[in-house]
C-alpha cells in the first residue's frame, strides 16, 4: 500500500491531476444538479401524506447524509494522516469540513422549514434535532482549531483528535430516532430491510444525493489545492524570514 | 406548491445561498492565495 501512497499521495502529483479534473467535475456537478432540481421541483409527484412539503426531504435527506458521511471522512482521514504521516490526508481532512459544516446548516434550515408545516414547530429539542445541532458545533470548534494553530502538522492532530471524539456522535444522530422518543420520522431508506419510501420518490432523492454528493467532491478539491497552497506560502514565508 | 410554496421555495432558496456562498468563497480563496505565492515566489513582497 505504502508505494501506491507514496506515488499519488504526493502533494505535487495531486495538483497535477486535481487540476486536469477540476473543471470537468465542475460541469458534471451544474448539470447534475440542475437535472436534479428539475427532477425534484417539477417532475416528482407529491406524497399522499405529507403533499408538496415532500420536496423538502429531496434537500434535507441528501444534506443529512453528506453532512454525516462527511464528518465520518474527516475522521477516517484523520487517522490516515496520523498513522501512514501522509500530509495530505490532514490536507483532506481539512478540506472536507467547510462542506461539511455547510451542508449541516442545511440539514437544520431545512429541517426547520419542513417542520413549521407538518409538525406546527420550528425547532424542538428532541434527540434527533439537538445531536444534529452539536454536529454543526462539532465542525464549526474543527475549522476554529485549524485556523488557531499556526503549525499545519499540529492544527492536524489538534483537529483530528476534536474529530475522532465527536465521530460517536455519528451513530447518536442516526440511531436517535429508534432509541428515544422524537417528532422525527424513523430511517425510510437506510434500513436493513430495505427501503420503504416510494420508487417515485426515490429515484429524485437518490438523483440529489448524486448531484450533492458530485458538488461535494469537487468543492473539497478545490479546497485541498487551496490548503497545499496555503502550506507552500507559509513555506517560502518561513524561507524568507530565515534567510 | 399551493399554501407550502413558501416553506419548499425558502427551503431551496437557502440551500442555494449557503451553497453558492461557499463555492464563491472557494474561488475567491483560491485566487488571493495564488496571488500571494506568485508574489512571494517572484520575490515582490517585503520579507516579514
Amino acid at each position: 500500500m505504502t508505494p501506491l501512497m507514496n506515488r499519488y499521495a504526493h502533494p505535487t502529483h495531486f495538483m497535477r491531476v486535481s487540476g486536469i479534473a477540476l473543471p470537468w467535475l465542475a460541469a458534471a456537478s451544474v448539470i447534475a444538479l440542475v437535472v436534479a432540481l428539475y427532477v425534484a421541483l417539477f417532475v416528482a409527484p407529491e406524497d399522499y401524506l405529507q403533499g408538496q412539503t415532500v420536496r423538502i426531504m429531496f434537500l434535507h435527506v441528501p444534506a443529512a447524509w453528506l453532512a454525516l458521511g462527511g464528518y465520518v471522512a474527516i475522521a477516517i482521514a484523520s487517522v490516515t494522516g496520523w498513522i501512514w504521516k501522509r500530509p495530505l490526508a490532514d490536507v483532506a481532512a481539512r478540506a472536507i469540513a467547510p462542506t461539511g459544516a455547510c451542508f449541516t446548516l442545511i440539514v437544520l434550515l431545512t429541517g426547520s422549514l419542513w417542520g413549521k408545516p407538518m409538525w406546527g414547530t420550528w425547532w424542538v429539542w428532541d434527540a434527533r434535532l439537538t445531536s444534529v445541532a452539536i454536529l454543526l458545533l462539532l465542525y464549526l470548534g474543527y475549522i476554529a482549531l485549524w485556523n488557531a494553530i499556526e503549525e499545519p502538522s499540529l492544527a492536524a492532530r489538534a483537529a483530528g483528535a476534536l474529530a475522532l471524539i465527536g465521530v460517536v456522535n455519528v451513530p447518536v444522530i442516526h440511531f436517535s430516532v429508534s432509541w428515544w422518543n422524537t417528532l422525527h420520522q424513523p430511517a425510510s431508506v437506510l434500513r436493513l430491510d430495505g427501503p420503504t419510501i416510494h420508487p417515485a420518490l426515490l429515484v429524485p432523492l437518490l438523483l440529489m444525493f448524486a448531484a450533492l454528493s458530485l458538488l461535494m467532491v469537487t468543492i473539497t478539491l478545490a479546497r485541498m489545492r487551496l490548503e497545499i497552497l496555503r502550506r507552500r506560502t507559509r513555506m517560502l514565508r518561513l524561507r524568507s524570514a530565515q534567510a | 406548491m399551493g399554501k407550502y410554496a413558501v416553506f419548499i421555495w425558502s427551503s431551496y432558496g437557502v440551500s442555494c445561498a449557503v451553497l453558492a456562498g461557499l463555492v464563491i468563497a472557494t474561488i475567491a480563496q483560491l485566487y488571493r492565495q495564488r496571488r500571494l505565492l506568485r508574489r512571494l515566489e517572484s520575490g515582490s513582497i517585503e520579507r516579514p
